[in-house]
Order: C-alpha cells, then structure tokens, then sequence
C-alpha cells in the first residue's frame, strides 16, 4: 500500500513537472509570435509595479532599520559602528532586497494570480476564451510573466534604496552615530559583482511568481474550494522557490564573482 | 404528438453517419460536424463511447440525456475544447481529434458556444463581452459599437450596452452569452444547456431566442439540455418574423429540420426524429420521456 502511495505521488510529481515546463515554454515562445498583447503588458505592469511598490517600499526600509539595529550591537562590541552602511548596503542589495521583494509581491501577487485565473477556469471563462478562439496562454499569461519579471526587477532596487535608507534613518536617529559615515561606508563597500547579484535575482523570483501563480490558477479543479487550494498552494510554492533558487543564484554568482 | 409529412419515420440508427455520396448522385453538403465513434475517459470509467452521428448544415440537434451523462463533454469535444481518447470528431470537414491548439484556435473562431451559466467575462462590459472577437481582430470602434447593439437587439437586452455581468440576471446573461456567439456568424451554435437552472418563463425566453436564431439566421445548431419541454416547444414551434414572438406550428407539425440524440451511460442510443423518439422501444429512452 506505501508503495504505491510513493509509486503514485512520484508519477504525480513528475506529470506536475512535465505540465509545468510545456505551460513555462508555451508562455516564454508565445512573446515571440504574434498576437502579443501589449495593453494587458502594460496593465499587469500597473499592477504588480505600482500596485505593489508601497508594500515593498515599507518593508525594505524597516528591514534596513532593524539590519542597522542590530548590527549595531554587535559592531560596536569589535569597536567597528562604522561599518554598518557597509553591512546593511552589502545584505540589502546583495540578499535580502531581492528574496524579501520576491515573497513580499509573491504573496500579494501570485495569489491574485492564482485565484484570478482559478475563478475564470471554474467559472469556464477560461474555455469561453478558447471557444471564442482566443489563447488564454497567449492573453493572461504571457503578460502577466513579462510585466512581473521587468516590474520586480525595478521593485528590488526601491526596495535596496529604501532599506538602505532605514539603516541610515536608525543609524543616525537612534544610534546617534554620523550620517556621512553611514552613506559613505554603504557606497564604498558596494562593488560591481554585488550590485549584479542583487539585479540578477529578481528576475528569476519574478519568473517564479508569475509561472507558478498562473500554473496553479490555470490547473484549478472544484470550484469555489479548489480556488483557495490553488492560491494556497501557488503562493507556498512560489515562496520556497523563490529562498531555494537565490541560494542556487548566490552560489553561481560567488562562484563567477569570489569575494575579494 | 404526431409526425409531420416532412419527418422520415424510421430516423437514423444510432451511430449512422451519412455515406459518402456518389459523383453522378445530386451533391449534398458535406455535414458540418461528424463523430465517427468518439469516446473519451478521464480518472474514472469512460464519459462517452463509441459515440457517432452527423450534423447536417441546415440541421438543429438536440441532445438529451440526464444530468452528469457526458452531453457537455460531447459539446466540448465538438470545437476542441476536449480531445478524444478514440474516434474522430470533424468539424468543417477537417479532423480536429489530434489537431494542435494553435491550429484550432480559427476553427473555433468559425463556432458560437454558449455556456452553461453564460461564462460572461466578470471584468469587461456587455459591449466588450459581445464585442470579445472583434476586438481581438481590430474592428473599428464605430463599427464594433454597430454590431454589438445589432446582436443586443437581437436578444432584446440593447438597454444592458454599458453594464458589467455582475449586474445581470441569470437569464439576461444567457442572452447576452448568445449575442455574444451570434455576433461573428458563426457557422455552428453550440449550446450547453441554455436554460439550465431557469425558471420556466425565462427558460421560454431562451427557447424562443434559440427558435428565431435556428428559422432567422439558419446556422446550425447543437444544443444540449435534460429538459424535454424546451427539447419539445423547439420541435412544435417556428419563428414567426412579422409577429417577431415565436408561435406553434400548426397542429400534427414539427420542425423537420430539428433531430434528437439522446445519451444513457456515455453511449448514444438514439438518433432521430420527435416522431421517432416519441415511438422510440427503448427502455431507458421510454422512461426519459416519462
């Protein structure tokens, strides 16, 4: 009985992963062949760019405000307070800027997704679209992959500056400490390699978002419920994929850029 | 009910699909769609098999059968939107079974479907809901605005142009669901059980909609439905234009152009007339009528 159980979640897991990369292909290639659809572009754009950048303004800079809190304490055991902008510009922009953006817009963008596209496919607005000769990949999908990839790539930097901004409010505000020191040390700590790994994640946790939020939208089953399960399950996978592909980037790139 | 003098009163057998005519014999149109013994099967045991009957291009069928029988799947299968496991479906002539989507996608476009709850789209306007296909083909919007009030009219529901679907009643929808497949003259009417979950003056409405479609525009049609009095007021009633209601046909008369299929267990074991059906031997189909 076990065994089958392994047998049959394992052809599962498989099957899901097949469908996964021919939806990914299908919505990645339908850029490159006509009809593209440039006002749903620019809608989901507003969307998820817009839409999205006050949440991540507000968490980028209370993440650079406790990153400076707490390095802080712990600097100014070694007597080296003035490497915080060092410390909170390198974490901001190199880890948590891009993997926080990712699972800030993961949850309020791939469960909109999820649940958006869940309720066509229950609703068959979803099969009205095909009937009517309209691909839903080519509609719903492609744009929505595209404006998530650009938009969270501009999302991150907001969110790298606002951080880094938090850091310096709480170093000067609540550490007491030097302003110019702070900015100072943030910008000559920062090198080429770090500013490319913190530019490159975000495109991949965009890509994520969008493919895995309409994957799990698109393959909705029973109704109402099945569209809570879908969103439930987009933004937990999305999520953990995100923290699992910037550790496989981060490897990559230190491997490409080692430390000096 | 009695038979009209245009009805044959042997009908077809189930699964007969009209044989190929002969070059020197008078030349018939080819069906628009033909199931040559389709069946399809998902997780559980088959949703249909062996199914096979024609549509001939001037024809209306309806097809019967009790809820969770497999008539949606069928009509899914129709225009692609299913693909079967065995058989072959053709529609317009060309074998859509294997067909890739990208390939089917004008083919469907040929096709008007209206869904069971209407599948409006929640977040456009009457307009652009009708409008769908017209958009995506870059009509002018002068002559989009044309043509949605035109199948508007048709459907008696103008006054709903700049509304969302959200503020419609379930039988409005359904009419602006049919506007919507009319707009593009389609050349097939697909209709999953149009006045499903209706009450019975709307479900006429509906009924009458489907009449003047089938004795005005002529494009033929597949509908499914369980419900044997709108299956029956179809067949004993006509459009009357100069009236614009649909009236009864005259005492003893059907529609020879309207046939009947019916569905037990995913396989279809009738294929014909009212006059057919109503005299029909078999068991199940004896007590679908009961």
């Amino acid at each position: 009985m076990a065994i089958h159980m392994i047998e049959r979640t394992g052809k599962q897991l498989v099957l899901t992963m097949q469908e996964y990369s021919l939806f990914v292909y299908s919505a990645v290639t339908n850029l490159f062949r006509p009809p593209r659809y440039w006002p749903d572009f620019l809608i989901q754009s507003d969307i998820i760019g817009f839409g999205s950048a006050f949440i991540v303004l507000l968490s980028g800079f209370f993440t650079g405000g406790v990153l400076a809190l707490q390095s802080a304490a712990t600097l100014s055991e070694f007597g080296a307070t003035a490497m915080t902008g060092r410390f909170v510009s390198l974490t901001m922009i190199r880890e948590l800027g891009p993997v926080l953006t990712g699972i800030m817009v993961s949850g309020r963008n791939a469960s909109s997704m999820a649940s958006e596209l869940g309720s066509m496919v229950v609703t068959e607005q979803i099969d009205a679209m095909r009937a009517l000769g309209v691909d839903p990949l080519r509609k719903l999908v492609t744009p929505r992959l595209f404006a998530c990839i650009s938009m969270l790539f501009f999302l991150t930097i907001v969110a790298d500056a606002f951080g880094i901004v938090g850091g310096g409010a709480v170093t000067v505000f609540m550490s007491g400490q030097d302003g110019t020191q702070y900015f100072s040390s943030a910008w000559e700590a920062l090198r080429y390699p770090d500013i490319l790994q913190g530019l490159v994640k975000p495109l991949f946790s965009g890509f994520i978002i969008a493919s895995i939020g309409c994957f799990y939208g698109m393959r909705t089953t029973g109704g109402t419920q099945g569209v809570g399960r879908s969103t439930i399950q987009a933004v937990v996978t999305a999520s953990v994929l995100i923290i699992f592909v910037d550790f496989l980037v981060t490897r990559v790139m230190l491997g490409l850029f080692p430390p000096l | 009910m009695n038979e009209t003098s245009d009805s044959a009163p042997s009908g077809r057998q189930p699964g007969q699909v009209p044989a190929p005519q002969a070059v020197s014999a008078p030349v018939a149109a080819p069906p628009v769609l033909v199931f040559r013994n389709v069946s399809i099967q998902f997780d559980g045991p088959s949703v249909l098999q062996d199914v096979t009957f024609s549509l001939a291009p001037t024809e209306t069928r309806i097809l019967l059968g009790p809820t969770g029988v497999g008539k949606s799947v069928l009509l899914k299968l129709t225009n692609g939107l299913l693909a079967p496991d065995r058989g072959c479906v053709q529609l317009f002539g060309e074998d859509i079974s294997r067909m890739s989507e990208d390939k089917l996608f004008p083919l469907r476009a040929r096709t008007g479907m209206v869904f069971q709850e209407g599948a409006l789209f929640d977040s456009l306007t009457v307009r652009d809901n009708v409008a769908y296909q017209l958009i995506g083909e870059g009509v002018p919007d002068e002559e989009i605005d044309q043509r949605v009030h035109e199948a508007l009219r048709f459907v008696e529901l103008d006054a709903t142009f700049a509304l969302f679907p959200g503020s419609l009643s379930g039988g409005m929808r359904r009419r602006v669901a049919i506007a919507r497949a009319l707009i593009h003259q389609p050349e097939l009417l697909l209709y999953d059980s149009p006045t499903g979950g209706l009450d019975p003056i709307t479900s006429t409405t509906i009924i009458e909609l489907i009449v003047k479609e089938r004795d005005v525009l002529r494009t033929p049609a597949l509908l499914v439905t369980h419900r044997l009095q709108d299956a029956f007021t179809m067949c004993t009633h006509r459009f009357d234009t100069e009236q614009n209601r649909m009236v009864p046909l005259p005492e003893g008369q059907t529609d020879p152009n309207t046939t009947f299929l019916m569905l037990d267990e995913g396989r279809l074991i009738f294929d014909g007339s009212l006059h057919d059906l109503i005299h029909s031997e078999n068991k199940f189909v004896r007590e679908f009528l009961e």
